[in-house]
């Protein structure tokens, strides 16, 4: 080995614990790029090849009814490859020992035995036997929470008959990668299963015998997509046909797409903070460690080391401390990354997950990390380069202080020495102080970004299931039914209340811009279901007129006074021109709403209901649960006490493991900066902390005069990060915005705290390591060695 | 071997020799056109006050400055024309340095500290073989903290002298010893001068140190005030101030 490089090994070890600090910095911020990307490649990966072995289909919708003969016109349609019907139903489940209400949909597979489209992967078993009618296959997430097994059967309510049903395989599908039942915020998989029955039986059944109520079809490489789309929709208009969407607008691959951004987000937003803390970090060690190694430098020189080596050397130095820190930061990034690889597969179903971690990531955290760090201390090396060798032989000219804006300002005496010296010592290096306050800073940020998505979370809660739906069950019918449902489940024992609803699925159109709903008829005075203005006081719901949620007028360019174009696609599918009356907050889902009987009139009906939201008392749950089963024309019950927790249990894990985790980061910073301004302030300031302990002051005191700047500096940070943290917490909610859900920028003071309250931990943890040095300060030995 | 002096073999020549320090307000002339010249394998002390510009002389002549103006000639190559380039290959192939504050690498230990120099050098001396010149082949592990001021000096002597240079410039290479010490210093200074024949020059503020010399400049305000040839050398032990 060099002779030079042993030095820099020697040097490495002897300000080790700066090191240490500063590449945790870079494990962070590595760690986390490695997970988010490698994760998100390998999901991206692995939905690819689902997507591609299992023909995951490009455009999908649902009509009425249309006969088999159809087929082939749509097949004839110019950029359309294959064309699949089917028959998709909703059905009410019974499972053995589980008396909550279970929805479930139905899919036929093709008599051939196999679809051809969004085939399914079988885990177990095999398909149906289109001969016998009693066979279906489940997803694989709905028989692991249920225990169900081969050869297990469960009851279905078809068409109002109950039947039994046989498990004889289990399956995941490319379709239903994210399984969400409708209306759901989460993946239920105990409330709501998919399961696929022969097209024969599941077709007389529904009275679909040679005729189908479903389409997905793929599209020839280079067509288009929206042509398709239209002369689909044209030639199922009379069939009853809901809009056809594309792959983009299909809800699982939604989910997933807005899943995989917010990871790609991730994996820039934090490791650009954690690499610009460390660059800053190792800016400031470098600058230290040259400074003091000044005539080192000018030897070296003299003896004929050329400027470059000396640079090099130092540039050595730094980016041996990143490479630890991205060697770190890729182990503690894949264990990670695995971790959260298996939190999303326990809400995507997907037959496997290729966990890997792709060279091309690799090399760009190394590249990135030393990037960032050889431009960090550009400057410092610079200094080291340019160093005129005869110059770098005498030692450094004396600090310049000035008086402080105190003194000038004439405060002095307000204060005392030691404090005086922390302001002078602040303020000669404004640049250094500012940095040091922006690191703490991000740290603070960081804390309260693992915060945010549990406070958004709950509050969404809060106001969807507190203020807007209140109901304990929503039930929902078959068909549009006449008003003499509620009165039925009125009258059920328990049910304390009862509000009747109406659903219609409808194209709203303003201008170029039109979006697929449907809209909610709902009862004036209703105490159940009730809209939210942006204050979240219940809105007077107004005679006529349409309500839209805020982000669907945004998305459609429409304002209160404009008349919105709706197009129903139910019934007679009526075509209106409605004012929008009102907006209203809503946090999931592109609702709009008007007043039940205007709904009606609107679809020139009599007082139908859709269905009917409950109050009930939970002693007789089990009792509305039963009845509700033998009631036949109940298509779907939905409990919201189920839907809170099935909430909270899906997210409640990733939530913690994200808050600790992030915890853990922002501590990581903390300490690595607080840590490091102290050592280096020890380094600079121990000749002249040790004159004021010869000169009698105590070890308190200068541990004041040193500590007191960390804490003035931590002090003055946490104001900073917890704004920073707050425009951090926008950014990231500024991504959630979607169709699906929109979370709301909301931080509760028990956040702002724990932020503060962990940055404050970190700083007084690395200001006791400090102070355990400024302790054992050896008085005869500081004084002897010269700077 | 070398002859001790010889006019027809001139080192080094500087003519007419400035450097003016720009301080912003004011301007220090630290150098004001010194001509002077070193043969080959004499041993030259140079005297003078403090302020008198000695170490901008030496940082000159060793190539770690440059002059605002006159001209340094090194044997045949113009130093003050030359590039930065061929100033550190200048300084790495034919210049051995003492400073006055030994300037060793703290983190490395006598030998190493010899070795960073050796290894990128042309025909070098073993480290071992130069720290035995000084007298201190046993401590060669020893890292400077653990050496006294006198044998760190001496480390500092075998570091400028063991890449065999052709000239050896020390910066009050006794400046912070006590005399006995610094004898000892002196003596390893004188040894390598006489027995390598290398071309030295040795900066002192004590009068007393100048009669181990062949030759004695005396500097004063930037300009060459005294030159003089002592008829009789001393040996270091003979020194004392
Ligand atoms: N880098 C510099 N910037 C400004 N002035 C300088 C610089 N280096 C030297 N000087 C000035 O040049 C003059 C000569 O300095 P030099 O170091 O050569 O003196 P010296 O004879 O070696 O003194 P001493 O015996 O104290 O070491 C002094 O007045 C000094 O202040
Ligand atoms: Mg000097």
């Amino acid at each position: 080995m060099k002779t030079l490089d042993r030095k820099l090994l020697r040097d490495l070890w002897h300000m080790r614990g700066q090191a240490i600090a500063i590449a945790l910095v870079i494990v962070s911020g590595v760690a986390t790029f490695i997970m988010s990307l490698s994760t998100l490649h390998s999901l991206q990966l692995t939905q690819a090849t689902f997507y591609q072995d299992y023909r995951f289909a490009d455009v999908f919708v649902s009509l009425k009814r249309a006969p088999e003969a159809l087929r082939a016109r749509i097949a004839e349609i110019p950029g359309v490859d294959k064309v699949e019907t089917r028959v998709v139903t909703q059905v009410n489940l019974d499972i053995e020992g589980f008396s909550d209400p279970v929805r479930g949909q139905v899919l036929s597979i093709p008599d051939e035995g196999e679809s051809i489209l969004n085939r399914l992967y079988l885990r177990q078993g095999r398909l149906v036997d289109s001969t016998r009618d009693r066979e279906v296959v489940l997803t694989e997430a709905f028989a692991q929470a249920h225990g169900l097994k081969l050869g297990d059967s469960l009851h279905a309510i078809i068409n109002g008959r109950r039947k039994a049903l046989t498990i004889v395989g289990i399956v995941l599908s490319p379709e239903y990668i994210y399984q969400l039942g409708p209306g759901d915020l989460s993946p239920d998989f105990k409330h709501y299963g998919i399961m696929w029955m022969a097209r024969k039986p599941l077709g007389t059944a529904y009275d679909m015998e040679d005729a189908f109520n479903d389409v997905v079809l793929t599209l020839f490489a280079g067509s288009q997509p929206e042509d398709v789309i239209d002369r689909l929709d044209d030639l199922l208009e009379p069939y009853g046909g809901l809009g056809a969407y594309e792959r983009e607008d299909q809800i699982s691959h939604r989910y997933l797409s807005e899943d995989f951004k917010q990871l790609g987000q991730m994996a820039t937003i934090f490791p650009i903070i954690f690499l610009g803390v460390a660059a800053f970090l190792l800016n400031v060690a470098a600058t230290r460690l040259i400074s003091t190694q000044r005539e080192q430098i000018a030897a070296l020189k003299a003896f004929g080391y050329s400027n470059l080596d000396v640079g090099l050397h130092y540039q050595k130095l730094i980016i041996v401390v990143v490479l630890v820190g991205v060697v770190g930061g890729l182990g503690v990034g894949v264990w990670l990354g695995t971790g959260l690889s298996e939190i999303y597969m326990q809400f995507y179903r997907f037959p496997f997950l290729k966990y890997e971690l792709q060279p091309g990531v690799v090399m760009a955290a190394v590249v990135v990390s030393v990037l960032a760090a050889v431009f960090g201390t550009s400057n410092a090396v610079r200094k080291a380069i340019l160093l005129p060798p005869a110059e770098a032989m005498r030692p450094e000219p004396p600090a310049g202080y000035r008086q402080t804006l105190i003194e000038r300002l004439g405060l002095q005496r307000m204060f005392s020495q030691p404090t005086r010296m922390i302001a002078r010592h602040l303020e000669r290096r404004p640049v250094k102080s500012l940095l040091s306050v922006a690191g703490i800073a991000f740290a603070c940020a960081i804390m309260m970004v693992g915060r945010f998505q549990e406070d958004a979370i709950e509050y969404m809660v809060d106001v969807q299931f507190e203020l807007a739906q209140r109901q304990d069950l929503t039930v929902t019918f078959v068909e549009p039914t006449s008003g003499r449902g509620l009165y039925e489940l009125q009258s059920l024992q328990g049910v304390e209340h009862a509000e009747a609803f109406r659903v219609v699925p409808a194209r709203l159109r303003f201008g170029h811009r039109s979006y697929r709903t449907s809209i909610q008829g709902i009862e004036p005075d209703g105490v159940l279901q009730r809209l939210l203005d942006a204050e979240l006081k219940p809105i007077e719901l107004p005679p006529a007129g349409v309500i839209l949620t805020k982000h669907l007028s945004k998305m459609l360019g429409i304002r209160p006074g404009d008349l919105l174009t709706v197009e129903v696609l139910e019934g007679r599918r009526p075509v209106r021109e409605v004012p929008v009356v009102a907006l209203v907050k809503e946090y999931v889902g592109l609702s709009a709403y008007m007043e039940r009987s205007a709904l009606n009139r609107l679809m020139h009906e009599g007082n139908a209901i859709s269905g009917v939201h409950l109050s009930a008392d939970i002693r007789y749950e089990s009792e509305i649960y039963t009845a509700l089963k033998k009631t036949p024309r109940v298509a779907g019950t939905v409990a919201r006490e189920n839907a809170i927790r099935n909430l909270f249990d899906s997210f409640g894990d990733t939530l913690l493991i994200f808050t600790f985790v992030n915890t853990l980061l922002a501590g990581t910073i903390a300490f690595g900066v607080v840590y490091n301004s102290a050592r280096i302030a020890v380094s600079e300031r121990s000749r002249e902390l040790a004159s004021l302990r010869v000169l009698g002051f105590t070890r308190a005191e200068i541990s004041y005069i040193l500590l007191g700047e960390l804490g003035a500096l931590t002090l003055v940070a946490i104001p900073f990060g917890l704004v920073i943290g707050l425009g951090l917490c926008a950014y990231i909610a500024s991504g959630l915005q979607t169709d699906l859900y929109r979370v709301p920028l909301i931080l509760e003071p028990s956040t702002y705290a724990f932020a503060a309250t962990v940055v404050l931990l970190s700083a007084c943890i690395s200001g006791l390591m400090v102070r355990r040095h400024l302790d054992h300060l050896d008085l005869v030995a500081v004084l002897k060695t010269k700077e | 071997m070398h002859t001790s002096t010889d006019s027809g073999n001139i080192v080094f020549q500087t003519l007419g020799l400035t450097k003016v320090y720009d301080m912003g307000e004011v301007q220090v002339h630290a150098l004001r056109g010194v001509d002077m010249e070193l043969y080959a394998g004499e041993l030259v002390v140079l005297l003078g006050p403090s302020g008198s510009g000695k170490s901008t002389l030496l940082n000159i002549l060793g190539g770690l400055d440059i002059p605002t103006d006159g001209k340094v000639i090194y044997r045949d190559h113009d130093l003050t024309r030359s590039t930065d380039r061929e100033l550190t290959e200048y300084r790495r192939y034919h210049v051995g340095f003492v400073f006055q504050f030994y300037n060793l690498i703290p983190s490395l230990t006598a030998c190493e500290n010899v070795a960073v120099v050796t290894e990128i050098a042309k025909k070098p001396m073993r480290p071992e073989d130069a720290l035995a010149i000084v007298g201190l082949n046993d401590r060669l592990d020893h890292f400077p903290a653990q050496l006294s001021g006198g044998e760190q000096q001496r480390v500092a002597i075998a570091r400028a002298i063991a890449k065999n240079p052709t000239v050896l410039l020390c910066d009050e290479p006794t400046g912070a010893l006590d005399s006995t010490t610094g004898i000892v210093v002196l003596e390893a200074i004188e040894r390598v001068n006489r027995d390598l024949g290398t071309t030295t020059a040795v900066i002192t503020h004590n009068a007393g140190i100048a009669d181990m010399a062949d030759r004695v400049m005396q500097l004063s305000d930037g300009l060459l005030a005294e030159q003089h040839r002592n008829k009789q050398k001393k040996s270091p032990q003979q020194l004392h101030w």
